[in-house]
């Protein structure tokens, strides 16, 4: 039954994405509070979650914003903080080929960072499952939902947020919760490694130019070490 | 901010055409394999040059010190991925750590 196939990949893409939420639920509630902080008005602030939906690339708007940058530099440093999607596009096209022009409109709308980590997993995993892009739209959707919903309630609540908890570290606590298990081979482990030192190195680089290069860095560690 | 709806107008649809790139470039062309392989490293190598900074790096500056809660709860969460594999758990006593580590240190 190919319908209740896509509905299993598809629940399971949802099932697979909610402990992320941990991690990403705070993240869109202090997006709203520093949103209006910023001057944004509530309606504004919204629409970015839907418009953008990138948390780092709406946080540092936000953060421009409240300088009063011109418009042109904001949008640059936007286009460059999402460069990485890139990557994460090219990473995850093989598996698209068979899907149509609207499949692929939508699943790169909901490409993000914590969409892309769960599926890729999900992806190298199962190739050949033939409904594997309905497993993406459950994972994607669950974290648009959430990120528009903690976006709305962070605006309501305003600067409620206890300032002495470091809700911003759930971010490198969600990552590795999903990089650690993906770390199974020598080259995967060597890749790893020189990504986090170049990401030291480099991160003097602006506008997450650093966290390129140490993907770069770390991508020709790992070919390097699959080749001996 | 200046313009909020052109820029929010403009960054999204840069995004999403750097979303779409490959994957709808891809239909025409047949990447070559390093380039396949290439793209396979990077789950692991982009995740964790956003990792890696938070854990050691403090106001830009490195700070490797085992009085660094950062490090220490981050060193924490991995072992707990490590050994469970389980996404719940490394967040919540990842998080947990830091919470008692900013009291005591």
């Amino acid at each position: 039954m190919r319908t209740s196939d896509a509905c299993r990949e598809f629940l399971s893409g949802v099932k697979d994405e909610l402990p992320i939420l941990i991690g990403v639920i705070p993240f869109g509630m202090i997006y709203g509070v520093l949103a209006l902080g910023a001057g944004l008005s509530p309606g504004e602030a919204q629409a970015m979650s839907a418009i953008v939906f990138a948390g780092s690339a709406q946080f540092m708007t936000v953060q421009l914003a409240g300088i009063g940058a011109p418009a042109i530099l904001t949008i640059l440093t936007g286009f460059v903080i999402n460069l990485r999607h890139a990557l994460y596009s090219g990473s995850i096209a093989p598996h698209m080929r068979q899907l149509n022009l609207k499949w692929k409109t939508l699943l790169a709308y909901l490409l993000t960072d914590e969409a892309y980590a769960v599926a890729i997993i999900h992806y190298q995993r199962e190739s050949d499952n033939a409904n594997k892009h309905w497993y993406f739209l459950g994972a994607g959707l669950a974290l648009w939902v959430s990120w528009q919903t903690s976006t709305a309630v962070g605006i309501f609540m305003g600067a409620k947020v206890p300032p002495g908890w470091p809700l911003d570290f759930t971010l490198p606590l969600t990552f590795i919760a999903l990089v650690v298990p993906a770390l199974k081979n020598r080259a995967s482990i060597l890749a790893a490694i020189a990504a986090g030192f170049t990401s030291v190195l480099a991160a003097g680089l602006p506008y997450k130019l650093g966290l390129l290069s140490a993907a770069l860095v770390g991508i020709l560690v790992g070919l390097w070490s699959e080749e001996k | 901010m200046m313009h909020p709806w052109l820029v929010m107008c403009a960054i999204g649809l840069l995004t999403f055409m750097t979303r779409l790139s490959f994957i709808a470039l891809l239909e025409c062309w047949q990447a070559p394999a390093i380039l396949r392989r290439a793209l396979g490293f990077v789950p692991v190598t982009v995740l964790t040059a956003i990792i890696v900074p938070e854990l050691v790096l403090h106001d830009g500056m490195l700070d490797l010190a085992l009085t660094n809660p950062r490090l220490l709860a981050g060193g924490i969460a991995i072992i707990v991925s490590w050994k469970t594999k389980n996404v719940v758990w490394t967040i919540v006593t990842g998080m947990g750590a830091l919470l008692l580590l900013q009291k005591i240190l």
